[in-house]
């Protein structure tokens, strides 16, 4: 290619990526005052998911920017269509000691998905060593973790930060990339905002940010996954698959050509796995024979996928270098119990 | 005019300005062929590689540079069109994914059109060594991939894996070592795999749930099972057909089946040379077929595999076979024993060490009878086979009247056109 063309190019690049795109994420002004205080400037609105994706036991922090005087469109199940300009942030970031977070939290990466005129984009910005900033890095990276866990022990990682090509690989949907954890049913829970406690959705339609609303107790609230107070056994195991899984194993994802679809809304039982046999598993199968066999988790490929971080191997494949053993515990006595009249919702 | 040139230079500005302070701009690189010899740690020649694909643009060529290159995360390029990624040769350059620490294949492509592999060597990853999904246009060409070990459960699934594609083309391509198949194309259409080799995979060649497919001038040796058409149920793309394999060399697919139980191949007797399972229009000419101990040739229904079939869409039976003007040759011997794959028991028992090189189920569709005949369109059509001998194994009724009489195969089915690539 000529140096013309190169050129014409890297203009045609900046236009389609770079208007809104900044080189540090400073430059977006989403935190007031010290990024570890994790406050929002007033024009990022921080939220929380009720069951969120398991991400090597790293907190996150959540906001979205919409552009003012825009709307969101509400949708029951789909996450929600958003208006061209929104900028969703999602910080990962470590408490040193799990248990007391008063001694201070590490800042990794922050993700940002930007819904601009062609479509949302999403760019890996990783903090300095000093944590001061953090710079976009198409290619993603590597960072040291540590912490104290729940249980006083230390851990250590090398904490992986995805590249952009790794972001649509779950951000996938029809070959379009989306957002996915902004669901009705994965916002409708309450948040501490600076004034007070308030429902998001409610919070959001006060804000005037929703095109029209159906009435509240006609919007779906999926189950919290470690909430076994209110939720049933049944339900949890669903979320939490919904969420670690369905981005690519639905019918529209990355993982349709497997035929498991784990989706919080599938109803087929095969579908779920429950006696499936496994499609291009390779070793993944651990010799064993269905993803799910009903009562049996020691059985069933799910959970030898769950319970591995060899790269081959486990699943979710990307995003994680650890086993959540709480997820897997919760799924392995969800296969105990399966109640296959009750698969089906 | 001047306010034209104004705004290109004001457009550089920024484009170095926006670029300027990244890291875009500071880990690429592109080698061209010098004998530079590149000395970069793993999560430099990585990052780079990585960069490049996802800033590649139409028409790039994007070079890899000689020597092992040991990579430790997925290289993963989306949404890419035209572009071609080229090395020095088979093991000049070569990928090597044996430490990898991250990703489910060792090379990724998703969502592109008109990508080419060229000249190079991929081996060891994870995973699968190159996946490509969703892409229009995809040419493999003279690449070996392969895991170093020999057969080994633990090797990855797929060596070369286009899977939902269109116009995929491989040619002079190695694969070796697959523990599940070295050339795989699944729930494709458009496809040709042509003067590539495959040993030591379990299947060395398999073509699935696809569509107008040319299989020809192709080495499989050495595998559990040499080159398989298979149709399976429950996935997206379900009907395959339009196959045609031809002009290929099969022989001595001997090695034990050492595919992880559960995944379909770990179904395919070792000693498989090509196996049609459920699959329709499947046109099988001008082959050399030897010495694949157990079964030279096998066409069956999804029902030999004993899986229950809970999918309504789908067709278990193999339709409209044409197996013609291939050479056979098989050698005195035992069928393969392995309780995995029991048919080699019945065989021997009833064969002994002769075993019929062409052998099939048996089982039809009855609702396809006329009469009680099988209509011609639907038949399995076998003819002038050099040194062929034939088993029907009666399956259907537990293998009661197996017969070795060919006179309900002698037929013919109309050619099927050869495949076209579309150009993109």
């Amino acid at each position: 290619m000529d140096f013309n063309k190169k050129i014409f190019f890297f203009i045609f690049f900046y236009f389609l990526l770079c208007d809104q795109i900044k080189d540090k994420l400073s430059d977006y002004n989403i935190y007031l005052g010290d990024p570890h205080n994790l406050i929002t400037n007033k024009d990022y609105i921080p939220y929380e998911l009720i069951t969120p994706l398991f991400s090597d036991y790293a907190y996150k922090h959540r906001s979205i920017y919409i552009p003012k005087n825009k709307k969101v469109k509400y949708n029951e199940k789909k996450v929600f269509d958003f208006p061209e300009g929104t900028i969703i942030a999602k910080t990962f970031y470590y408490p040193n000691d799990f248990n007391d977070l008063s001694k201070g939290i590490s800042l990794k990466e922050t993700r940002i998905m930007i819904n601009k005129e062609n479509g949302w984009i999403g760019l890996p910005y990783i903090w300095n060593d000093d944590e001061t900033d953090a710079f976009l890095d198409v290619a993603g990276g590597i960072k040291e973790a540590s912490w104290i866990d729940t249980n006083g022990e230390n851990q250590s990682i090398d904490y992986i930060v995805p590249n952009m090509n790794q972001c649509k690989g779950c951000h996938n949907n029809s070959n379009k990339f989306i957002p996915i954890g902004p669901t009705a049913r994965q916002l409708n829970s309450d948040y501490h905002y600076k004034d007070g406690l308030k429902n998001q959705i409610v919070k959001w339609n006060e804000l005037e940010l929703f095109h029209d609303l159906p009435e509240h107790n006609k919007i779906p609230r999926i189950a919290k996954w470690d909430d076994s107070e209110n939720y049933s056994i049944n339900l949890r195991a669903r979320a939490w698959l919904d969420i670690n899984c369905a981005h690519c194993h639905n019918i529209n994802g990355s993982a349709n050509n497997t035929g498991l679809y784990l989706d919080y809304y599938e109803n087929d039982s095969k579908s779920l796995g429950i006696f499936k046999t496994p499609v291009a598993a390779g070793r993944g199968s651990g010799y064993l024979k269905y993803d799910i066999v009903p009562g049996k988790p020691d059985e069933s490929i799910l959970v030898y996928r769950f319970n591995s971080i060899d790269p081959g191997i486990m699943m979710p494949e990307l995003g994680r270098t650890m086993v959540h053993k709480e997820g897997l515990e919760l799924i392995r006595s969800w296969i105990e119990n399966i109640d296959l009249s009750r698969v089906k919702f | 005019m001047k306010k034209i040139i104004f705004i290109y230079k004001l457009f550089l500005i920024l484009v170095s300005i926006s670029f300027g302070n990244t890291k875009i701009d500071g880990t690429l690189y592109k080698i061209d062929k010098s004998k530079v010899a590149i000395k970069m740690d793993s999560k430099d020649i990585h990052k780079s590689i990585q960069t490049r694909l996802i800033l590649a643009q139409s028409g790039d060529i994007i070079y890899l540079p000689k020597g092992e290159l040991e990579i430790h995360r997925s290289l993963w390029a989306d949404g890419l069109h035209n572009v071609t990624i080229v090395g020095h040769g088979i093991d000049e350059t070569i990928l090597s994914f044996a430490n990898q620490i991250e990703g489910a294949e060792g090379i990724k492509i998703t969502n592109s059109n008109q990508i080419t592999l060229k000249n190079f060597t991929i081996q060891n990853s994870k995973g699968d060594l190159i996946k490509v999904e969703d892409t229009k246009g995809i040419n493999f060409i003279n690449i070996k991939a392969q895991w170093t070990g020999g057969p080994n459960s633990l090797n990855g699934s797929y060596a070369l894996y286009p899977v939902k594609s269109e116009d995929v083309y491989i040619d002079s391509c190695v694969a070796i070592g697959a523990s599940d198949a070295g050339i795989y194309v699944g729930q494709s259409k458009n496809i040709i795999v042509k003067n590539s080799e495959a040993y030591y995979n379990v299947a060395g060649i398999e073509i699935e749930n696809s569509t107008n497919a040319d299989v020809f001038n192709n080495y499989t040796h050495d595998n559990s099972g040499g080159i398989l058409v298979f149709d399976l149920p429950d996935l997206l793309i379900k009907k395959g057909a339009k196959v045609r394999v031809f002009d290929n060399k099969v022989e001595y697919n001997n090695i034990a089946n050492f595919a992880p139980p559960g995944n379909i191949v770990a179904k395919v007797p070792a000693g498989t040379g090509i196996m049609i399972l459920a699959t329709s229009e499947v046109e099988i000419f001008n082959n050399d077929i030897s010495n694949n101990k157990t079964a030279n040739t096998s066409i069956v229904s999804y029902f030999i595999t004993e899986e229950p079939i809970t999918d309504s869409l789908y067709y278990p039976y193999p339709t409209s076979i044409y197996l013609y003007d291939n050479k056979y040759n098989r050698d005195k011997q035992f069928p393969s024993f392995s309780f995995g794959q029991p048919i080699g028991f019945l065989l021997a028992y009833k064969f002994w060490r002769n075993i019929p090189d062409i052998i099939y189920d048996g089982i039809i569709d009855s609702t396809l009878l006329n009469n009680g005949l099988l209509p011609d369109e639907y038949k399995i059509c076998i003819e002038n086979n050099s040194n062929a001998t034939f088993v029907n194994l009666d399956a259907s009724n537990d293998f009661n009247n197996m017969t070795q009489d060919l006179s309900n195969h002698y037929c013919s089915h109309k050619k099927i056109e050869p495949v076209k690539l579309n150009k993109r």
